[in-house]
């Protein structure tokens, strides 16, 4: 209606392109989703044969003892871990995606504020202290949260011209304060017992997959998502200046500080279940980028998709690649590495 | 309408600026004058509701600046800052319809009638074809131009401009000029600061001289910018000559060497 009359002769690139391909995206890696969730399904030390898996899942598996097994393996051991490494996936690359965009900074990953540090240092503590892998779990969780709260309060304390470099600045340095506890109490714990258990929780696995794990993380992180999806539209106001952002009414500091505790509960989530994964929270979003363009609201679901089919095809490549099980964080960064160059070398070309 | 009564401005460590009053109506133009660090911008700021006010008061309107809450700022006062090259490539009509942030509750999204408004702001100020283009891939006269589209979409009565025509080629500063004339036109309150006095006489009403932070003069433009005042605000000798009809700031020296 009230389009200027010359618009028309504009070309229709940029956002044109950009929505198209983002439904794409989006729909194709649904699809490949799905594809992957079948193979992650059939693979393995014990195979399933497709027509397997679907007759088992529409009415059940044989009632011999065969049938049992393969019952057993696809709902007890397959199952869960696929649904686990799409959550961790998703709420790793969602919760990149928002800092991300926080920041203004596309080189930002999830635990730029110290969460996986913080969530480190309470597992390795639980863990020396003789707790389960339960225990471990919630010291991971409270951990994460605890230290971005505090790195949130000490910056509130300061003040200066530049709050995000602030933040940043005391994320970076109190994540590394919490690595040299980690290393601390490395150093100091039993090296039969305690030690392996605590590189092995470091290095991250999927390997023991629960339902309850499943429906703890899935609570945490889709809930943080579907916060971030719901302000999604404001929170691309945030890539302003301050200064800018604040003119034109957004409550800056308020919205920031939603983003920052929704990324910081979906990633605290993610490494409380699996341990430490790296990459997947900074070069997942840099992907889904490409293809979707800046704006928030359609950055997150692609971003968030492509996040659990990433983790899925990692998770799936670290346990059938090789005889024994690959850590995924270990693979996430001999995979994510070379990508993550290449993609920043296409940037600059 | 925007009236400032003796107002002190800058940090709680540092005061930058005090002892201005002024009152402009509705399509009355304002051009701030000062040297580099006079304060102009952190009087900007302060105008804005984005540094609280050191003393004195800021009526906006007729409502006091810092009983408002930020939205209800932003839906009578508008901000264009110096246009920075953005990080993200948001399309020129997003980073347009970001100026309905103040209409829109938290939860929601821009709807039809905020994209009309987004687009109708654009084609006020020529720039409709651009709409749909990343402006990242924008020239910085472009950029200025989308910055000032979005204050319009803001449908605040008051805009303040931070030296829009900075770092602008020599059309493009014209263009944007002759943009301020238009929301003037339009009924519009529009403070820009500038260091070309040339630009406060052409396209403002009113100028605030500004030296150290006090201001040297406020008056209409003739009466404001003489030679006299600008030879203080800036430590150069100028003339003020008339040409086409006008009077323009020359240096000194190189009239001289012309010779009137």
């Amino acid at each position: 209606m009230s389009i200027p009359p010359d618009s028309s002769a504009a070309p229709a690139r940029g956002d044109i392109e950009r929505s198209r391909r983002s439904a794409l995206a989006y729909c194709g890696g649904m699809a490949l989703l799905v594809a992957l969730a079948i193979v992650a399904a059939s693979s393995g030390h014990y195979p399933l044969s497709l027509s397997q898996i679907v007759a088992g899942l529409v009415h059940g598996f044989a009632a011999d003892r065969s049938g049992a097994t393969a019952e057993s393996v696809l709902w007890q051991i397959r199952l869960p871990r696929i649904a686990l490494a799409c959550l961790v996936g998703a709420g790793l690359s969602a919760a990149g995606a928002g800092f991300q965009h926080l920041f203004r900074n596309p080189l930002v990953a999830p635990d730029t504020l110290g969460v996986s540090s913080g969530a480190a240092l309470g597992a390795v503590a639980s863990i020396y202290a003789g707790a389960g892998a339960g225990l471990a779990a919630i010291a991971a969780f409270g951990g994460g949260l605890a230290t971005v709260a505090l790195v949130m309060a000490l910056a509130a304390r300061i003040d200066t011209a530049d709050r995000l470099l602030t933040l940043v600045l005391i994320g970076v340095v109190m994540g590394s304060l919490l690595g040299a506890g980690v290393s601390l109490l490395k150093f100091v714990a039993d090296p039969y017992n305690q030690l392996p258990a605590i590189t092995f929780w470091l290095m991250g696995s999927l390997a023991a997959a629960t339902w309850g794990q499943v429906a703890a993380a899935g609570i945490a992180i889709g809930v943080a998502f579907l916060l971030l999806n719901a302000l999604s539209w404001r929170i691309d106001l945030l890539a302003l200046p301050e200064d800018e952002a604040r003119a034109l009414g957004v409550q800056a500091s308020r919205l920031r500080a939603v983003v920052v505790v929704a990324a910081t509960v979906a990633t605290a989530a993610s490494v409380a279940v699996c341990g430490i994964i790296g990459w997947v929270g900074l070069v997942v979003p840099h992907m889904a980028r490409m293809v979707t363009g800046p704006r928030f609201a359609r950055l997150l679901p692609v971003a968030t998709l492509f996040g659990a089919i990433f983790m899925l095809a990692i998770d799936t490549l670290a346990r059938t690649a090789t005889a024994a099980e690959l850590p995924p964080g270990v693979l996430t960064a001999f995979i994510g590495t070379p990508l993550f160059v290449a993609l920043l070398a296409r940037r600059s070309a | 309408m925007l009236a400032v009564q003796d107002l002190a401005w800058g940090f709680a460590s540092r005061r930058v600026g005090e002892a201005v009053s002024f009152a402009l109506g509705r399509g009355e133009t304002l051009a701030l004058l000062g040297a580099n660090g006079a304060g102009k911008t952190t009087l900007l700021r302060t105008l804005l509701g984005l540094l609280p006010p050191l003393a004195g008061r800021v009526e906006i309107d007729g409502a006091c600046l810092s009983t408002l809450s930020p939205t209800e700022r932003a839906m009578r006062i508008a901000y264009v800052p110096q246009a920075q090259l953005p990080v993200w490539g948001f399309s020129v009509v997003d980073t347009v319809l970001m100026g309905r942030a103040s209409h829109l509750p938290a939860f929601a999204r821009p709807g039809r009638a905020d994209r009309d408004i987004a687009l109708q702001s654009l084609a006020t100020l020529g720039i409709g074809p651009l709409a749909r283009r990343p402006v990242t891939e924008l020239s910085g006269g472009e950029r200025q131009l989308v910055l000032i589209a979005r204050a319009l979409a803001q449908q605040a009565g008051t805009v303040l401009l931070d030296e829009p025509t900075a770092s602008l080629d020599f059309g493009n500063r014209l263009r944007v000029l002759r943009v301020l004339d238009r929301l003037r036109g339009r009924g519009l309150t529009v403070v820009f600061s500038t260091h070309e006095p040339d630009h406060a006489l052409m396209h403002a009403d009113r100028a605030l001289l500004l030296e150290g932070g006090r201001p040297l003069a406020f008056d209409t433009v003739a009466n404001a910018l003489t030679a006299e005042n600008i030879e203080r605000l800036y430590h150069t000798p100028v003339r003020m000559v008339e040409a086409a009809g006008r009077r323009v700031c020359v240096p000194a020296d190189d009239a001289d060497g012309v010779r009137r």
